[in-house]
């Protein structure tokens, strides 16, 4: 059934294919006027008896098939002929899965006919074995089973069995695989308790074991691997990293920099109106996060009017990182430091993709306001960033520096009742972790070493949830290698081992100040004293396609990832202090690529320059995202007021909907294909407070 | 005289070929030399068809065994009379109960087993191009074990499923064994021209030493050298071995073995057993040999051969029935013996045998019959126990074939174990198939219970088959007979569990006698076509 090569059809079945279209049309017009005018008669029904038989495909056919057996149902007088209606339908789709046996409709059809409960659902099982024989991975019967044996309901266990059965006739059943998760997830689910799931998943391992053991290459098992391996990781939501971080003292300013003598983070917050983020970082996407699900104790403020907003590009009402504003009215002014609580998920309400709800988890942090001091903030002149490298000092020798990193990495949440990561988990991954260095010790295999990385990354998760901030960088050199190695064996799949491999550096470079402070330099413009110099981390030329661990980086105001190869930004909306971002020299080919941007209301200097913007004539991307034409742009839409001068929706549209709510002050975008004066002069128009483009000031 | 004086005369008395004996490789060379037009004439002495070949009733097979282990009368000088060779020897009959003996004619019990069919061997293409696959059905062979001393039985890993399933091997080995299947696979699998997989210098050298350098564990070799590769001799022991499997010849075996699983849908494992025993196959041949005109009397001795007046140069037959019949060519089966007088270089090994290194070499058989399976879960099985596995001394491999009633080997609860073994006498031969014997089965606790022998055997066999019937006999593989002018002898049957040398043999004493001929081509049968032979397997 699979593999077969397709063969060019003769003159004699060209014919007869043709032939057979002439007639199929005739029917088909038949049975649409049949249709039209709810005619049932037997003459009418035999029409489409034969259409399907010949093209189960149509699934107008179907339709009309099942208005007929309803009419016809109604008038019938005793079970028997009730019986023998049903009866002539399963031997139509009997028919039609003849000519084609992956037919949507025809299985579609079976299943409502099976559903009126009429019919015996023995025979339907032979029939399966028979389907099961002629190709044992057709999707189609699989599902079709799995009605059927709710239907009769067939415990999970019998089923469990049968596809163990299939499993020791062919491992590389696919399907058999898939149904055993299925079954499994639901005998998971019903046997309360850790021990039952645990004692399952190990006998599972050690199943599938034997045959990754005896085929590497062959890949069925090792899906079914990766999906133990999430349910072995799989846990509870919980909150992670917030900004402030725990315990941390943050000293609020409204001139600019992060105080690098102060000792103290001083987080800068250009809102004239005295707002100031909190964001929440959790393990994975969640939803729910809300003033009845956070609780945010305050001295002068209760919280219970914050509004959370998701901090996600796609719109959707998940996100792994949630922001909300604290507002310090101007009463509030005084150095002495205000403490803050926040209890996430006291009450139930939050809850991952999965369902699962979230644990309960505190962080609480001080918060020093200053005066308002306006005047201050406005003389604070800028000058143009030119992230040239002999503005930049390295950190790694500065001990003040070193003091406030640690302050700042410091981000980790220290939760009470700790859901530290299960013996058993952590168990099982070393297990998971030592046959797979066993097998790749005796075969070179690429899915053998992609779950190898996959499992060490999984190790180091498990181990920074249960230790967080003990610097263990372990594995992360032989997962970097491993990734590195499985680029050149498997050129095809380059661009994900490109993405696995940039998380799995950023993870490394996250994992403690020791790592991070190497990466730290300090930025000063000029040496005019007035000047005072940012703390930048500079991720610039580490071959990085893709972010992540942005949850250890929520501090960060200046950022270099230039000369990577950065296809994406997403992630980077959770850093929402960033105010200069330097993305040149990377892969971004749209506009629309930079949409997670949008969301960094802080930002003002912004280097796109030497990109791929506009340098694919075809880019699918930027219809995946929010347009004018998908709705999503929400009621703020006002194109328009730009749309003189020349400037088209169609042309510009992406780039509008990108920086029409960005305050830069500074952009470069030199170096894009999509570069034009035309384009300059509309992005003035949008940005109004810009001062510089491509290094020209503008007045 | 007796009923053959009774038979009426043979038309007509001229053939260009008469075959005396039914045996597999008469019967296949009867059947060739019909379908190319040439008019035959087969005989037997016996009332049964298969000769050396045959499967018999239980008595019938006792009683034939020791007919063909009489020793050669003193001949006549001038006699030119058909003697009987004795090719069998130590016949030893052991009846433990009377139940086998009082159902004796339900027994299709094999001369010359264990012997079965590789699904894609060349006995199996040869049944396919001829249709006789019409007149016999078959089952599959169930399992195949690794056996020791103490009786355990070790599954035979033979394929992709089989290892995955498998218990008792490390993960490490599962990786390896596919591995080599998958290499073994590739090798044959590649086109001309493509690079050579395994080298030209591996394929020439021991094929121990080839899984040596894979890095198999001794269980694996074992298994694959004595269970897949079905090799007689340690080759462990490469100095004193002596039939040395080389790369290739394993290779293709093993190439051999997988392609036959899976041939046939309904054929569980690589091996298949036809249904009222092996001596279906020489009578299916006898029957396309017929169906092309070959004429065939059973029951009917031949009492001399009819020389010219020379006294050396054949001319025909002369029956029991004193009728005299004349061919060109005479095919006797090996278990006859002409007069040494006649022979030109009598002691000759026959050449078939030439390739035989050592022909002293003797193959030891055993039957036996219990009431239940040397292994529960599998009712036609195969064991194998491997050179040093029952005794260290041991230096070649014992084969052990259990069928049971669904081949119709025995009455339906019966189960028919047949076993052989190479060796050099009969002291050897017994020694080895009595250590199988007792690693298999136990025997019955007799009058005699103070031996503390059997006592012991007993307890520690509770679970094992008790033995009911057994016979072991030691059979001659090397004829010292060689054709001559027009009188050609067929080969014996040999050591192996398959049919390949022996019809490899046959086709090259065929194409001996009829250069010019084609040997059994394609039978086109509309109304049976080849696709469909695997519907008359089970």
């Amino acid at each position: 059934m699979h593999g077969r090569p397709r063969k060019a059809p003769t003159q004699e079945e060209q014919e007869a294919s043709s032939l057979k279209a002439v007639k199929l049309r005739e029917l088909q017009s038949q049975l649409l006027n049949f249709h039209r005018n709810k005619i049932y008669t037997k003459e009418a029904v035999d029409i489409s008896t034969k259409l399907l038989e010949s093209n189960p495909e149509h699934y107008t056919g179907w339709n009309y098939r099942k208005l007929s057996v309803q009419n016809l149902l109604e008038s019938a007088l005793d079970s028997d002929s009730v019986q023998s209606i049903l009866d002539e339908e399963l031997r139509l789709v009997e028919n039609a899965l003849k000519q084609n046996f992956k037919s949507y409709g025809a299985w579609h059809h079976r299943k409502w006919i099976l559903s009126k409960g009429h019919s015996s659902t023995d025979k339907e099982l032979r029939l399966l074995g028979k389907f099961q024989k002629l190709d044992a991975r057709n999707f189609h019967a699989w599902n079709y089973r799995r009605f059927i044996t709710a239907l009769k309901e067939i415990p999970d266990e019998k089923e469990l069995q049968y596809t163990t059965d299939m499993i020791y006739d062919n491992f590389s059943n696919y399907s058999a695989w898939h149904n055993r998760s299925v079954l499994l997830s639901h005998l998971m689910e019903a046997r309360e308790g850790h021990s039952g799931k645990e004692n399952v998943l190990g006998e599972e391992f050690e199943f599938v074991r034997s045959a990754l053991f005896t085929d590497p290459d062959d890949q069925s098992g090792w899906f079914y691997h990766l999906w133990l391996l999430y349910q072995t990781l799989k846990r509870e939501p919980l909150l992670i990293t917030s900004w402030p971080s725990t315990g941390s003292n943050i000293q609020l300013s409204v001139n600019g920099y992060l105080d690098g003598q102060s000792l103290l983070p001083v987080l800068h917050f250009q809102s004239k109106a005295r707002k100031y983020p909190i964001i929440l970082c959790f393990n994975e996407a969640v939803e729910g996060v809300c003033s009845s699900t956070v609780t945010v104790e305050c001295e002068y403020h209760a919280g219970d009017d914050l509004i959370w907003t998701p901090l996600s590009a796609n719109k959707l009402d998940f996100a792994q990182a949630w922001l909300t504003y604290l507002n310090f009215p101007d009463e509030v002014n005084s150095l002495k430091p205000y403490s803050v609580k926040i209890t996430v998920a006291h009450v139930p309400g939050i809850t991952s993709l999965s369902g699962a709800p979230c644990s309960t988890t505190h962080t609480s942090f001080t918060v020093c306001v200053p005066l308002h001091d306006l005047k201050h903030a406005e003389l604070q002149t800028m000058e143009r960033i030119s992230w040239k490298e002999e503005k930049f000092r390295a950190c790694a020798t500065q001990p003040q520096d070193a003091n406030l990193l640690h302050s700042l990495g410091n981000f980790k949440i220290t939760m009470e009742n700790k859901p530290s990561a299960s013996d058993w988990s952590m168990e099982t991954i070393f297990t998971e972790i030592a046959h797979c260095r066993e097998l790749l010790s005796a075969t070179d295999c690429k899915i053998g070493k992609l779950t190898l990385a996959r499992l060490l990354m999984a190790h180091n998760t498990l181990i920074s949830y249960s230790r967080p901030n003990d610097g263990a960088e372990i594995h992360y050199d032989e997962i970097l290698a491993l990734y590195r190695d499985l680029m050149k064996m498997d050129p095809k799949h380059l661009c994900y081992y490109e993405d696995e491999y940039s998380l799995a550096l950023l993870k490394q470079l996250t994992s403690n100040t020791e790592s991070l402070l190497k990466y730290s330099y300090e930025y000063q413009e000029s040496t005019s004293p007035s000047m005072k110099s940012s703390l930048c981390l500079r991720l610039n030329g580490l071959s990085l396609s893709r972010l992540g661990s942005m949850e250890c980086l929520l501090w960060v105001q200046m950022l270099d990832l230039s000369h990577n190869k950065l296809r994406s930004v997403e992630g980077l909306e959770a850093l929402q202090l960033l105010s200069y971002l330097n993305l040149s020299n990377n892969k971004i080919c749209s506009f629309t690529a930079l949409e997670p941007i949008r969301m960094l209301k802080a930002l003002q200097v912004l280097d796109v320059s030497y990109n791929e913007i506009g340098a694919h004539s075809v880019d699918s991307s930027r219809y995946l995202c929010s347009s004018p034409m998908n709705h999503a742009v929400g009621n703020d839409w006002n194109f328009e007021e730009f749309a003189n001068g020349g400037i088209k929706l169609n042309d510009h549209w992406d780039a509008f909907l990108v920086f029409k709510d960005l305050n830069l002050i500074q952009l470069e975008i030199m170096g894009n294909p999509v570069v034009n004066d035309q384009l300059k002069a509309f992005l003035f128009k949008i940005m109004p407070e810009l001062k510089w483009l491509d290094g020209e000031k503008c007045n | 005289m007796d009923e053959t004086a009774s038979y009426p005369p043979i038309e007509p008395s001229n053939f260009d070929l008469i075959v005396i004996g039914t045996g597999l490789p008469e019967s296949i060379l009867a059947s060739a030399a019909s379908a190319t037009g040439k008019t035959v004439l087969h005989l037997d002495p016996n009332p049964f068809y298969g000769t050396l070949y045959s499967s018999l009733p239980l008595n019938e097979l006792t009683s034939f065994l020791r007919s063909q282990s009489q020793p050669l009368t003193p001949e006549n000088d001038e006699s030119t009379q058909l003697l009987t060779l004795p090719l069998y020897s130590s016949i030893e009959i052991n009846s433990l109960s009377s139940e086998p003996i009082e159902n004796s004619r339900k027994f299709n019990l094999d001369l010359s087993g264990p012997r079965v069919l590789l699904c894609s061997d060349s006995m199996i293409d040869l049944i396919l191009k001829t249709g006789i696959n019409q007149y016999m059905e078959f089952k599959s062979v169930d399992a195949s074990f690794v056996g020791d001393a103490e009786g355990n039985l070790g599954s035979v890993p033979d394929s992709r499923s089989a290892i995955f399933k498998d218990r008792s091997l490390s993960l490490t080995e599962k990786n390896q064994l596919m591995k080599l299947f998958k290499l073994v696979q590739g090798h044959i699998g590649k086109e001309s021209g493509e690079d050579d997989l395994i080298s030209e210098e591996d394929l020439e050298s021991p094929f121990v030493e080839f899984l040596n350098k894979f890095g198999l564990s001794q269980k694996l070799k074992s298994i694959i050298l004595y269970a897949i590769v079905l090799a007689d001799h340690d080759q462990d022991n490469l100095e004193n071995c002596k039939d040395v499997i080389n790369t290739k010849s394993g290779i293709d075996h093993l190439a051999l073995y997988h392609s036959s699983i899976g041939r046939f849908p309904n054929a569980n494992g690589p091996m298949i057993y036809p249904i009222y025993g092996q001596g279906e196959l020489p009578q299916a041949f006898c029957r396309r040999a017929a169906v092309k005109g070959c004429i065939y009397v059973l029951r009917m001795p031949v009492a001399a051969l009819l020389m010219d007046k020379d006294g050396l140069t054949y001319k025909g037959v002369k029956l029991v029935s004193g009728q005299e019949l004349f061919s060109n060519q005479l095919i006797l089966a090996p278990c006859f013996m002409i007069p040494s007088r006649l022979t030109p270089a009598a002691q000759v090994a026959n050449s078939y045998d030439v390739g035989r290194r050592d022909a002293k070499e003797k193959v030891a058989r055993g039957i036996c019959i219990a009431k239940s399976s040397v292994e529960p879960e599998a009712a036609n099985c195969l064991v194998f126990f491997p050179p040093k596995s029952l005794y260290p001394e041991q230096k070649t491999t014992v084969r052990v074939l259990q069928l049971s009633g669904n081949v119709a080997a025995g009455p339906s609860g019966m189960f028919v174990t047949y076993l052989s073994a190479m060796c050099d006498n009969a002291v050897e031969g017994k020694k080895l198939l009595d250590a199988a014997i007792s690693a298999l089965f136990s025997l019955p606790i007799c009058g005699n219970s103070e031996n503390n022998g059997i006592e012991k055997l007993s307890e520690n066999t509770d679970s094992k088959p008790i033995l009911l019937w057994s016979a072991l006999y030691i059979q001659e593989l090397t004829m010292f007979q060689d054709s001559f002018n027009s009188i050609s002898f067929t080969p014996l049957p040999d050591e192996h569990l398959h049919y390949n040398n022996l019809l490899d043999a046959t086709e090259k004493l065929y194409q001996k006698i009829y250069p010019n001929e084609e040997f059994l081509t394609q039978t086109n049968l509309p109304e049976e076509p080849v696709d469909d032979d695997s519907s008359e397997l089970d």
